[in-house]
């Protein structure tokens, strides 16, 4: 086999080829079939277009991505994000006007905090099964969601708030920073700490870790919290960017583009190595996604038919068995 | 395995969840006045057989060690394929076949997908809430009332029982499931090569079960459950709309958890989900007959029950293992790498 | 000879992709005959008997049971077939009851309904042939490795029409039980059973077998009978060099200081440890003798804060502890192999590198990185001294073998320069020659300066290595022994008798 095949053979077993594949695939779509996809414009000196546009939308996802890639890295996962969003949201915003707004902001952040410090607890010093631990967060944090709006959709006009998920700086959405620096605190986080080494060893092999002196609990502590800030950050762009507290829409289904964000990153289910980048990506093509079949006129009822299929078809290029099927029957059609 | 009534840390949890039912139901009657009543009683079933069916459904999966979140889903897609179908004046049997079938090939499908190619429950299920509950937007967004003259009656149906209270087709139906599912899971060699996977998937493989066949059924099974349910809930709204029910999979998990189905598989009852669902239902009567409090507190308390019962779980485990490990001292040791095992957790 | 062949596999031969696993193999088992299947890993052993399981296909050769040919293609056509196989890990069900893991598969019906009551009639009265007394509706979590071993051997005989593969099924069982199988496996050769036995334990196969098939890089050696072959013919078969006697009983010169390294004082666990009070000098190697179970790996567990002692003194250098954790433990320099490497020692997904900086970068702390260059400097140090045998230090751990990822684990523990190593079964379950090197190393740790405390259940290993032997009995300190003492036979009769003999060994100890 030639040197130039083995590379081939050898890029097409990173991981990080599949989502870029996927991202490139659908902007290469739109590049036929949208007209106009491409185009920027300045207007007010902000950037506008259907890419700002993504980046701009995708950014909640890609915070909530970023968290939760780290919680699946350690064979975890947590499903109470899109709660833990929306009671961000609902306590940023029943403060504002009574509280400064930094004030306001720490606090909605505080809570993320305790809620995945809660789940942490539950998980990593019970011994909860990290699905089962955080399906109580998800259940009740709607409910808690809707004692802090009383069970109203509260609303806000505050600019200095609307800023963090509608501004704009330098000419981009102020969101991207945000996201920007969520991925590069967590990336420095992996790469110039430990933690990188820590995750991916706690989550292939709990066992001989702890024996090598890893201290698995605080590491999951540390990822649940990790998760639980992004998804407060998350909630204050949501909430910032409608103007709004809805603590039944909040966020709703967004573990669902989290997780699969991570998934199509090329982060696997059963843990181990992570990839932040492949998240980011794989947030983007989500995203990407949702807005192509917006702009070609499809219903927006009918996206997540197509979210279904793409997960699908993501998952089984991911899948050794799959790949394994597949090569025989090539092999077959060489033979033969 | 005779039936025996002794307490063990199998039956504890189902126990705890009977007990639990009968303060409940105490408490409503001592707080509210005619809360102590047969039809009251009977209601918790009328109101929740859909989800008994569910659960139940459901609960195979997790014996296995797996979960099926499009359960919901499928209720809400069935409900929208009914109402469209009778719409076009379908005959109200070949509906239900009809909608029958869609649940079977549906799980059926994820089951293959699981199995065949080593896929994450988790995902392959996610997809296909997604799908089914997109599928449903391609027949209609509107809700369509259903005015079937064979579906308003079977809806209107009352069967008798102490006097005039009364219990619905659908309760039946319920409780035949569930009748039949506690058959299946303790009498056939089906039910118990399903909690041998939930035991170890490895060893079920190697005692020559046909592992890959049972992966697929019980994915069927929840599938067809999903759209029994589906069935029952259309009888009980009388109208098919995609939005019904959203979330509904996570109470049908919940009731799987009260109810001592042990989430990380192989254990439980199958009478399990229906005392669950039960005990959720009471708290939304409670909640509701109180009056002032609003409805999002029964997701609290529900919330709040599920932590209880899955820290029971849990204790129940730990206790397993040390006990196991303390048997081991005092009599012949297991190796020591075998007892530090990763601890299974709930 | 030639009437009673249950089993012949002829000309047998299987290439992986790179490698020739089995060329030209010809095994042969007889009716009411214990067969052992010897080799190092590698050997072919694995293989042969996932051939024959139908776990891989052969390439070439037939396969003949009872003169007939078969090719099974699954683990079930060959169950099917009457070969039975009990594998080292036990693969039953815990959750379900001891009847159903007897019977799953084949339960017994009455009108398409499970019959409950046969199906545990049958059972009781299936392990009472084994000398079984169990309440079989129990669930078989409730019941030791032993015992669920046994189980699985009775759902194995009970399936087979006359051949029982026995793959290392004694690794994780103590002396008593492994006779207590031995007394079945007579039971069961004498009832006309053919037995192939896998076991890494020489003295077993002199104990239990009637005959040897050696297999070496794949190739047949050849096969005798047991009580013709000496053991060290049998093992310079299996490694393919002259084997003498003398190397094991080289005897490790004396190194040690005077400084003590790690001294516990009535260090105690109730239920695990009774109360142990041993030191360690500078330089020295201690053995911790006794049966699987007499505390020996649990005391280690306490040193190393795995377990928490209950009470008693823990003194590592000048500082005393009364509690203690991995991470602590690691910072105050002291090494700890485990027993289960594959559960507690390699993290597979990782590479041979991060494996071996992980518990230096545990005791440095999370934020006190080490840079990727000094990483792979210290894995190539580590690689290169221990001669660890891989293309790449970026390979993953679960690609090396058994003695390699052994190695690996040292080399963590070393990079993090302890002064104290604690070793539970150094060398379980890899081949003879990684064996010897590892033991070479151990001597050569010592003479450097470290102190080390090793755990093995083959004596010989440990008189080999140690300047002391401590020995437990039933989670119990009974005596200590040094010097010429130091014979397979006084430690035995220590451990038979227990702690009536403490004072006649002369005692180095505090």
């Amino acid at each position: 086999m030639s040197s130039i095949r083995k590379r081939a053979a050898s890029i097409m077993h990173t991981k990080i080829i599949w989502p870029i594949t996927a991202l490139a695939a659908i902007l290469l779509f739109n590049l036929f079939f949208v007209p106009g996809f491409f185009n920027i414009e300045i207007k007010n000196g902000h950037l506008f277009g259907s890419l700002i546009d993504i980046l701009n939308r995708a950014a909640p996802i890609m915070v909530i991505a970023i968290g939760m890639t780290l919680v699946i890295a350690k064979e975890g996962i947590d499903i109470s994000v899109g709660s833990v969003l929306a009671i961000a949201g609902a306590v940023a915003i029943s403060l504002l006007g009574v509280v400064p707004l930094w004030l306001a902001i720490v606090a909605a952040l505080i809570v993320g905090v305790l809620c995945g410090l809660w789940n942490g607890l539950l998980i990593a010093y019970l011994g909860i099964q990290p699905m089962v631990g955080t399906l109580i967060l998800m259940t009740v944090g709607r409910g808690i969601a809707q004692l802090i709006t009383e069970g109203k959709v509260l609303t806000t006009d505050d600019k200095a708030f609307g800023f963090i998920g509608k501004g704009f700086f330098l000419g981009l959405p102020f969101s991207i920073f945000i996201a920007a620096f969520v991925f590069l605190f967590v990336l420095y986080l992996k790469k110039r700490t430990a933690l990188g080494l820590f995750l991916e060893a706690t989550g292939t092999n709990k066992i001989s870790s702890e024996y090598a002196g890893v201290e698995p609990r605080k590491i999951y502590l540390f990822v649940y919290i990790v998760c639980g800030l992004c998804a407060a950050i998350a909630g204050l762009l949501v909430s910032s960017n409608i103007s709004s507290a809805d603590a039944n829409n909040a966020g709703l289904w967004i573990e669902l583009d989290a997780i699969l964000a991570v998934v199509i990153g090329g982060t696997s289910m059963r843990g181990g190595r992570f990839f932040l980048a492949g998240t980011v990506i794989g947030a983007l093509f989500i995203q990407s996604l949702t807005t192509t079949i917006y702009s070609m006129g499809v219903p927006p009822e009918r996206i997540m038919v197509v979210k279904a299929i793409v997960v699908i078809v993501v998952s089984l290029m991911q899948s050794d068995r799959f790949r394994r099927v597949f090569q025989q029957k090539n092999k077959q059609a060489v033979a033969g | 395995m005779k039936l025996n009534l002794r307490i063990n840390q199998n039956n504890i949890i189902i126990l705890s969840t009977l007990l639990l039912i009968i303060l409940l139901y105490g408490a409503g009657s001592v707080l509210y006045t005619g809360f102590f009543t047969w039809q009251v009683f009977f209601n918790l079933f009328i109101d929740n057989a859909y989800l008994i069916i569910v659960a139940t459904g459901l609960a195979f999966v997790i014996i296995t060690g797996g979960i099926d979140l499009s359960v919901a889903s499928v209720v809400a897609f069935v409900s929208v394929v009914s109402a469209a179908l009778l719409q076009e004046g379908m005959n109200a049997y070949a509906v239900m076949a009809i909608c029958l079938l869609i649940g079977i090939l549906f799980g059926a499908a994820q089951g293959y997908l699981i199995q065949r190619f080593d896929l994450h429950p988790w995902i392959v299920t996610l997809a296909g809430m997604f799908l089914a509950r997109g599928a449903s937007y391609f027949i209609t967004t509107q809700s369509i009332v259903i005015e079937n003259a064979t579906y308003t009656a079977i809806s209107k149906f009352k069967i008798n029982l102490v006097g005039s209270n009364f219990i619905s087709v659908s309760v039946v139906i319920a409780l035949a499931v569930v009748a039949i599912a506690i058959y299946v899971a303790k009498y056939t060699e089906f039910g118990r090569a399903v909690f041998a996977i939930g035991g170890s998937e490895r060893s079920a493989v190697l005692m020559g079960l046909p592992v890959p066949r049972i992966t697929v059924l019980v994915y069927t099974i929840s599938g067809f459950c999903s759209a029994l349910g589906g069935i029952v809930f259309t009888f009980y709204m009388l109208s098919g709309y995609n939005l019904h029910l959203m979330g509904m999979e996570m109470d049908a998990i919940a009731a799987c958890v009260i109810g001592g189905i042990l989430l990380t598989g192989g254990f439980g009852y199958l009478v399990g989900p229906l005392l669950g669902v039960i005990c959720s239902g009471i708290i939304q009567t409670i909640v509701m007959y109180q009056g002032t409090l609003s409805s999002w507190w029964t997701k609290i308390a529900v919330g709040f029950l599920l932590f209880l019962f899955i820290l029971l779980q849990r204790v129940i485990v730990i206790r397993r293992q040390r006990r196991r490990i303390i048997s081991h001292a005092a009599g012949k040791p297991a190796p020591n790498g075998g007892d530090r095992r990763a601890p299974a957790s709930v | 000879m030639n009437g009673n062949v249950l089993l012949k596999m002829d000309d047998v031969s299987k290439t992986f992709p790179g490698v020739k696993a089995l060329s030209g193999v010809n095994f042969t088992l007889r009716k009411g005959e214990v067969h052992a299947l010897m080799g190092e890993n590698g050997a072919g052993k694995s293989t042969l008997i996932k051939v024959l399981t139908g776990v891989h296909a052969m390439d070439k050769g037939v396969v003949k049971l009872n003169g007939r040919l078969i090719t099974a293609k699954s683990p079930q056509e060959a169950q099917m077939l009457g070969i039975s196989t009990v594998y080292q890990e036990i693969n039953l069900c815990p959750n379900l009851s001891v009847a159903e893991n007897l019977y799953i598969g084949r339960v017994p019906k009455r009108r398409g309904s499970i019959d409950w009551k046969r199906m545990n009639e049958d059972s009781e009265r299936l392990l009472k042939r084994l000398n079984l007394n169990l309440d079989v509706k129990q669930p078989l979590s409730d019941f030791s490795v032993a015992i669920q071993q046994m189980v699985a051997i009775a759902r194995a005989v009970d399936m087979s029409s006359g051949v029982l593969i026995l793959d290392e099924p004694t690794s994780s069982l103590d002396n008593q039980e492994v006779q207590q199988l031995f007394d079945v496996m007579r039971k069961l050769r004498d009832e006309g059973m053919g037995i192939v036995f896998v076991t890494h334990f020489l003295d077993q196969v002199y104990d239990i077998t009637d005959r040897i098939t050696i297999l070496r890089n794949g190739a047949l050696v050849g096969e005798y009978e047991t009580s013709k072959l000496s053991k060290s013919s049998l093992v310079s078969n299996m490694i393919g060099r002259e084997w003498r006697e003398e190397d094991e009983h080289r005897k490790k010169e004396q190194s040690y200081t005077s400084e003590v390294t790690m001294s516990t004082q009535a260090l105690t666990r109730a239920g695990s440890v009774k109360p142990v009070s041993l030191s360690v000098k500078k330089g020295e190697v201690v053995g911790l003798a006794g049966l699987l179970g007499s505390g020996r790996s649990e005391f280690a567990n306490l040193i190393f804060g795995i377990d928490q002692s209950d009470s008693g003194i823990l003194t590592l250098g000048s500082e005393t502890f009364q509690s203690m954790n991995p991470k602590k433990a690691i910072r105050k320099g002291v090494g700890f192999c485990p027993e289960d490497r594959k559960v507690a020692g390699i993290v597979g997904e990782l590479t041979i590198r991060e494996n071996i900086v992980l518990a230096l970068q545990a005791k440095k702390g999370i934020f006190n990185y080490i840079p990727l260059k000094k990483q792979q400097e210290i894995a190539r140090k580590f690689i290169e001294l221990l001669r660890i045998k891989t293309p790449s230090m970026e390979q993953r751990i679960d690609n090396l073998s058994g003695g390699n990822q052994q190695k690996v684990i040292l080399a963590r523990w070393l990079a993090t320069e302890p002064s104290l190593l604690i070793l539970d079964e150094p060398t379980r379950g890899i081949d003879v020659g990684s064996k010897g090197e590892i033991r070479k190393l151990i001597l050569d740790l010592a003479k450097s300066g470290l102190s080390i405390l090793i755990i093995s259940s083959e004596l010989q290993e440990m008189i080999e290595c140690a300047d002391r032997i401590v020995v437990l009995r039933d989670r119990m300190q009974v005596g200590e022994i040094s010097g010429d003492h130091m014979t397979e036979t006084n430690i035995m009769k220590m451990i038979a008798e227990g702690g009536g003999s403490h004072e006649q060994y002369s005692q180095t100890g505090s």
